[in-house]
């Protein structure tokens, strides 16, 4: 089954909006469980569209990555 | 008269082995004087400050820097580690002190023009330290500020054709040893196939979306220069089919010291006369060889090509004539704990552009670890949770006595409904033949 894209790009916001004040970065993994029947690799194009549009941001510890709705959490001054 | 005084580090400096707190220091005293007159993008003293806040890091004997952060270069997911420090009025120097690994040349081939001028990109936007190579191979260039990056990446890669390297839940920076553009071991195009994958897996790379690390390395031949087999989560390892070619002439002239043993590599000492017995013949760990004062003997199918033989005598002895790799699965070397090596998974593969078949086993190996990978969980413990059974499944690579490593110690085999034609049968039929 093939992603709508701009329906899936909502589902993610939703699910990022929801959580937000409880949790603001989130693992890959977490996006496929919205999910459960598609491919990760349709996820990942879903994500990295998000990326593109400033929607959401990555997050990584140098070893992992996680993504995060743009302008939510804790910053470093500087961090953009 | 330097900024910040370190008594603790400075006690490194005494020992006999180099510092880095003298190259820090050194980097330190040559930007301060500044006789290229570089237009520093960074503060000056960068250097100063972070051996200021090591120094405090030390005294405290707590870290000062901040875990990661959202610093990257726009659109990619990997290639700068953020780091930033929480006493930055101390030390503002060291505020922002981001890492950006560069995605080195094939096999760390480079002039020194070019090392030359990442040098003039770094020494103006960053803070001129660099780490060459981190152990992914990647050059890592250590501390700039958010506001570089993106300048940094421009230059690198419009001006010196270099992308960024990985970091993150990403494909790493595939690294290979020099192969066959130097090395007459190799037994397939290390830098082809590194360039090739590179290339093709760029969104890998770039953009995370793995449970966490992945790692290719990529050995022309089983003496490891990278050290595939230890370190990567697939480890593609050049290997030969049949016999070691022999040259008894060769034999016999290194048994009568014409030919240096080792290619004279450890001639800098008297080690006495060449024994072969002792160097060779019986150091062989499958004891496959033997040599009658005249003749040098292989039982090539005991031999798994522990390239003992072949580096001390290399003019007598090399690799077989059908060459290729084998591909190994879910090595890792963490920094703590639970190191591991590889498995084998496809014991031979001819290696062929456009390397499809290798492709192949790469993208089915992702798809299940996508899936099936926990988060944080390298390939190894996927592996080692779910068995290597079912790696071998979703790669539809046949079972075979190779991808056994102790036959003796666990004799129970599992296997599916699909292998044995299902687990029902007619209980009538099976109680004609047997009474109760």
């Amino acid at each position: 089954m093939a992603l709508d894209m701009a329906t899936a790009q909502k589902t993610i916001l939703d699910f990022l909006e929801g959580k937000a004040k409880s949790k603001t970065k989130f693992y890959f993994n977490d996006f496929c469980d919205l999910f459960p029947d598609e491919k990760s690799r349709d996820v990942k194009k879903v994500l990295t569209e998000l990326v593109k549009g400033e929607k959401i941001v990555y997050w990584s510890s140098g070893s992992t990555t996680m993504y995060g709705l743009k302008g939510l959490g804790k910053h470093a001054d500087g961090e953009e | 008269m330097a900024k910040h005084q370190t008594p603790m580090l400075d006690e490194l400096t005494k020992g006999p082995w180099p510092s880095f707190v003298d190259d820090i220091k050194a980097e330190a005293a040559r930007r301060a004087a500044n006789k290229d007159g570089v237009e520093y993008q960074i503060p000056v003293d960068v250097c100063d400050d972070l051996l200021g806040i090591l120094e405090l890091a030390y005294k405290d004997k707590e870290t000062h820097w901040k875990h990661g952060g959202i610093v990257g270069v726009f659109g990619y997911g990997g290639g700068v580690i953020g780091r930033y420090c929480d006493v930055p009025q101390q030390f503002p120097g060291v505020a922002h002190f981001h890492t950006v690994r560069l995605n080195q040349p094939g096999g760390k081939f480079y002039t020194t023009e070019y090392l030359r001028d990442i040098m003039k990109i770094w020494d103006m936007r960053g803070s001129g330290l660099t780490n060459m190579h981190g152990s992914t191979g990647d050059i890592v260039l250590l501390g700039t500020f958010t506001e570089q990056l993106e300048e940094i990446f421009y230059e690198m890669t419009h001006k010196l054709n270099t992308d960024l390297g990985g970091s993150g839940s990403n494909l790493r920076t595939p690294a290979e040893c020099m192969g066959m553009s130097r090395c007459e071991y190799a037994c397939y195009d290390t830098m082809a196939l590194c360039y090739a994958l590179t290339n093709e897996y760029q969104d890998e790379l770039h953009r995370p979306a793995f449970p966490y690390k992945f790692k290719f390395k990529f050995d022309g031949c089983p003496n490891g220069c990278v050290a595939a087999l230890a370190r990567s989560d697939l480890s593609f390892v050049g290997t030969w089919k049949g016999a070691i070619k022999v040259d008894q002439k060769a034999v016999a002239a290194y048994v009568a010291g014409e030919l240096k043993p080792n290619a004279g590599a450890h001639a800098g000492r008297d080690w006495g006369k060449f024994d072969i017995m002792k160097e060779v013949v019986n150091l062989c760990p499958t004891q496959c060889m033997s040599y009658d004062g005249k003749t040098l003997s292989i039982n090539d199918k005991e031999c798994y090509r522990c390239m003992h033989c072949i580096n001390t005598m290399p003019v007598a002895l090399k690799v077989g004539d059908e060459k290729g790799l084998c591909m190994l699965a879910g090595a890792k070397a963490p920094i703590l704990d639970g190191a591991q090596m590889s498995s084998l998974l496809v014991p031979f593969l001819p290696v062929e552009e456009p390397f499809d078949e290798i492709k192949e086993v790469v993208e089915n190996i992702w798809e299940w670890w996508m899936e099936e990978g926990k988060n944080r969980e390298r390939l190894g413990e996927t592996l080692k949770r779910l068995g290597f059974g079912k790696i071998l499944e979703v790669t539809g690579i046949t079972p075979d006595a190779r991808h056994v490593q102790h036959p003796r110690e666990n004799p129970y085999i599992f296997w599916s409904a699909e292998e044995v034609g299902g687990w029902d049968r007619d209980i009538k039929e099976y109680r004609k033949r047997h009474a109760r």
